[in-house]
């Protein structure tokens, strides 16, 4: 059993405990290296980049991802932008405050040590990526060009068009490209991970299915690094791509690892809003909009005329009128719980009514048509392309939507699970976002992970197991895989009468409902009575067709990850209502102040809640596991940006 | 909305596919083609007939998971844009409409509508990248790039590897593609020391894996989703003209 998490922070003062840790970790010397077999789950940024830098130091590296090629994983899709430290625009930026503004952000539930760490390596990402040919935005003189992000008052955000991530996936991919040339990668494209393999307590290897043709496989590792990233598509619709899932951690879970603050998600406020039930997901809009356009609603419930027909007068500039100082810009935890308010009340836009206004007409008339086009043309774009309705004519409708997981699991300072081997990287891990994460800082912490982290810790972890690799014929592998294909049966012999989709639906609506920007105790013990139902159902009555485990079978591979999903979702909502304070993008609707703001209890939750599997269900709760979060350097206060 | 698809099944490479006809009423118009599918899709399941195999994944234009061919353009009527971004009511009511998968000689056959596309991946393989180890970079701003340049290269780089300009291409060419790469890299003079090995290697690479020739029939330009230009196809001839000149001068 677990005894106290260790999260082997370093000693020393702030500033210098990576540096010191660096001196005094292991090593794995040049000639030994390729004695040793990483796994690594994922080929993101977080993946993509630790698998390349493990080849080029001369490790032997598997590569696993669901999609048909590494670049399409979902870290392609980010749009804003990377933070960094670098201080180019001369306006008294920092690595501590970049440091001060992540914690603070994460509304003080992150580590102080880890976040540190990566705000001090955020400018040898910039570095590694202008070498590798991405090609940042630039000004008139060749230097890089910075932009503003959220929740920070210097301009710190490095971007590639609104192709941020594409362009940062692309550096890391050909650069697994050249490893892969080199013979020290070896890539499994759609190759999904069903199962961790634990030998004497060490995980030594993974399960894998092939989507193509059904085979599952045993492969033995040194070591297993999961860069699976983030679960938000647990709501089912959400700005996630549409294969984006929970089974590699979840799975992981199951074995023993420890899952941390399951139940922090984070909503953006700006996306475009659902419009029928057929939606498969959602889009969302740059932040950056809240700049020039006014956010409302009709004063009267169910008033359901057009927008350019409803007088000045009867309109509800709801965030002007409640958030004076912030108005349209107020935080994003903040805005996104205002519109579903207006929403719940009756209020909302459009034929669904989950929809506010985002109303550039004053903009349009204050700066010109030309000026908005100039700014935001290329989201005005998108926008037509979905909705068929021009943003320059009459206003956008947008809502909230799932946007990104700070949960994870568990790891210590080296990035590794309380399971030794297992290393967790990107969104898949929980470290350094605490309860909200900030704009421009997911692509950081993924490139920071896979550069310039984890190819120093997981030597330290390394040095003690030469020669240890077990073989695929150990007895564990051969349990685990009859474990997979037992439960695959399992799944195809159900033969019921209901779609996978339909089941993710229901789970999706029950949690974004009950879990979602806003939560209480009864809505979430009602969830909580309800997913079991769910879940014994989707056993009962799931169809999955062809009924066979050969050829490409998308109802197969979807219904692997919907029934993890179906346990998942019960231990978000467990922690959701363990956690009996509000911060960040938890917002216990218990626990706010007079104003709407997230009231943290900091006596009795600044702490880190890592969750031991027990088994399903109500019956055996999983263990909590907490980290006590020690500030040593940071004035822990009220989170306010007013 | 009313359709009539005519839709590319085939069970595996080993078996004859063929065109089978599915009615898809009750469509909004404002269900984009992959959910209009999904429809189909969730109907199919409830019938008890198999699903139609399609890939997608972000869903949003820049993955390039998605790859049909729908009335005969790869991608769909609506340019630029992923089949993925294109939305029914593009479409008239009672239209039908024809569904096939990718096609060229390189992309082999899995099911339906599904090819495996892996022979873009082996081009890059080949050369498409520069050769800096994480840690050995210098200060990024210690080597400024004109704006002009820096653009030009993202302009390039913005391809999102969806093969769609070998798809439409008669020859089955992927030159819009490697150039492309080729393009974005060369830009940069972070690119320029492998700039000779590059270009070679990445043509021929293009050749082994069976793409054809181009014929500058421009119906890449015409369906690629990132507007990648036709002008950096001569821009990959310059390229590989001078490194062929610059290997003979070195042999
Ligand atoms: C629309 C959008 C815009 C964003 N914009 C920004 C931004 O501007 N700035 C910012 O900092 N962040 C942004 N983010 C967040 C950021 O993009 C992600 O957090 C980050 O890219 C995650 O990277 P990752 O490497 O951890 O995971 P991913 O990129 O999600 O990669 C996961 C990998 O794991 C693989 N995988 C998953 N499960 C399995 C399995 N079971 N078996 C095998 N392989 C598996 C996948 O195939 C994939 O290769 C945005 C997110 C979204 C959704
Ligand atoms: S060049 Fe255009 S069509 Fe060809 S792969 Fe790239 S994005 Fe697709
Ligand atoms: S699904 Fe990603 S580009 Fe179409």
């Amino acid at each position: 059993m677990i005894g106290t998490l260790d999260s082997k922070i370093p000693p020393g003062p702030l500033a210098s405990k990576w540096a010191n840790h660096k001196d005094h970790s292991r090593l794995v010397s040049p000639a030994n290296r390729r004695k040793f077999e990483i796994i690594v789950v994922g080929s993101g940024l977080a993946g993509g980049s630790a698998a390349a830098t493990l080849g080029e130091q001369g490790y032997n590296v598997k590569c696993f991802c669901y999609q048909d090629s590494p670049r399409r994983a979902h870290s392609i899709a980010a749009q804003g932008g990377i933070n960094a430290a670098k201080n180019y625009q001369n306006d008294g930026d920092s690595v501590f405050r970049l440091f001060y503004d992540t914690i603070k952000g994460g509304d003080f539930r992150s580590r102080e040590a880890n976040v540190y760490r990566l705000a001090e390596v955020s400018n040898l990402i910039i570095d590694q990526c202008v070498e590798q040919g991405v090609p940042f935005a630039r000004e008139y003189g060749g230097l890089l060009a910075n932009r503003s992000f959220g929740g920070a008052q210097v301009s710190r955000t490095f971007y590639a068009r609104g192709q941020t991530g594409q362009q940062l996936l692309l550096g890391a991919y050909q650069a697994l490209c050249r490893q892969i040339t080199a013979g020290t990668v070896k890539m499994f494209p759609q190759t999904e991970m069903l199962e961790l393999v634990v030998v004497n307590g060490h995980a030594k290897g993974i399960i894998t299915r092939s989507l193509i043709t059904g085979e599952i496989q045993r492969h033995a590792g040194d070591a297993v690094v999961l860069a699976s990233g983030g679960y938000g598509n647990v709501f089912y619709l959400s700005t996630n791509a549409r294969g984006s899932n929970v089974t590699a951690t979840y799975r992981a879970y199951k074995k023993g690892a420890l899952f941390a603050n399951p139940c922090y998600t984070q909503i953006h406020p700006t996306c475009i809003p659902v419009s029928g039930s057929y939606q498969s997901k959602l889009t969302l809009m740059s932040e950056s909009l809240r700049n020039d356009g006014r956010v409302w609603v009709p004063k009267a419930r169910g008033d359901k005329r057009p927008p350019e027909q409803i007088p000045e007068a009867e309109r509800d500039y709801y965030l002007e009128r409640k958030y004076p100082s912030f108005g349209n810009l107020s935080p994003r935890d903040i805005a996104s719980r205002a519109a579903k308010e207006v929403c719940d009340d009756g209020r909302g836009a459009g034929e669904s009514g989950r929809g506010v206004y985002l109303d550039f007409k004053d903009a349009i008339a204050r700066l010109g048509e030309e000026t908005i086009r100039e700014r935001y043309g290329n989201l005005f774009d998108i926008y037509e392309k979905i909705t068929a309705e021009s943003a320059y004519q009459r206003p956008m409708r947008i809502y909230p939507a799932v946007h990104y997981t700070m949960g994870g699991l568990w790891v210590d300072y080296n990035l590794m699970s309380n399971l030794p081997g297992l290393h967790v990287i990107g969104e898949a891990n929980f470290s350094d976002h605490g309860a909200n994460r900030l704009g421009a800082s997911a692509l950081m912490q993924g490139l920071a992970d896979g550069y310039f982290v984890l190819p120093y810790t997981l030597p330290n972890y390394l040095a003690g197991e030469v020669g240890k690799r077990p073989g695929t014929d150990a007895p564990a592998f051969e349990q685990v895989e009859r474990d997979v294909r037992a439960r695959v049966q399992k799944m195809l012999d159900v033969n019921g009468s209901r779609s996978v989709d339909s089941f993710h639906r229901e789970l999706g609506l029950l949690l974004w409902d009950k879990c979602g920007m806003a939560r209480n105790a009864t809505g979430l013990r009602e969830a909580l009575a309800r997913i079991p139902q769910i879940r014994d159902e989707f056993w009962r009555d799931v169809r999955i067709l062809p009924q066979k485990n050969e050829t490409y079978n998308q109802s197969l591979e979807r219904a692997g990850r919907v029934a993890d999903f179906l346990e998942f979702g019960e231990l978000m909502c467990i922690d959701a209502l363990t956690r009996d304070e509000s911060c960040g993008g938890h917002f216990r609707e218990e626990h706010q102040t007079p104003d709407g703001e997230a009231l943290r209890n900091d006596e009795e939750f600044a702490s880190v809640f890592a969750w031991e599997y027990q088994g399903n269900g109500a019956i055996e709760p999983p263990k909590l596991h907490r980290e006590p979060l020690e500030f040593e350097t940071v004035q822990l206060a009220q989170r306010s940006y007013k | 909305m009313n359709f009539r698809l005519r839709v590319w099944r085939q069970k595996s490479s080993d078996e004859k596919g063929r065109l089978v006809d599915y009615d898809a009423p009750d469509i909004s118009p404002n269900t984009s083609f992959l959910e209009m599918l999904d429809i189909v899709n969730e109907r199919l399941i409830e019938r008890g007939e198999e699903p139609i195999a399609f890939d997608s994944d972000c869903r949003e234009g820049i993955c390039g998971t998605c790859s049909l061919t729908i009335n005969g353009e790869a991608h769909g009527p609506s340019h630029p844009g992923a089949a993925c971004q294109l939305y029914m009511r593009r479409f008239t009511d009672g239209e039908t409409i024809t569904v096939e998968p990718f096609r060229a000689r390189p992309f082999h056959f899995i099911k339906d509508l599904v090819v495996n596309r892996g022979a873009l991946d082996r081009i890059v393989q080949a050369g498409g990248f520069i050769s800096a180890r994480a840690g050995s970079a210098p200060e990024a701003n210690s080597i400024p790039v004109p704006k002009h340049d820096a653009d030009r290269a993202m302009e390039a780089a913005a391809c999102i590897g969806c093969g769609a300009c070998a798809a439409a291409c008669p020859n089955g060419s992927a030159m819009l593609f490697t150039s492309a790469k080729v393009s974005h890299l060369a830009f940069l003079p972070q690119g320029h020391p492998e700039r000779v090995t590059r270009a070679l290697r990445m043509v021929s690479a293009m050749d082994a894996e069976g793409f054809g020739n181009c014929t500058n029939t421009y119906e890449c330009e015409a369906v690629c989703p990132a507007e990648i230009s036709a002008s950096f196809i001569a821009k990959l001839n310059r390229e590989f003209a001078r490194a062929s000149f610059a290997k003979k001068l070195g042999d």
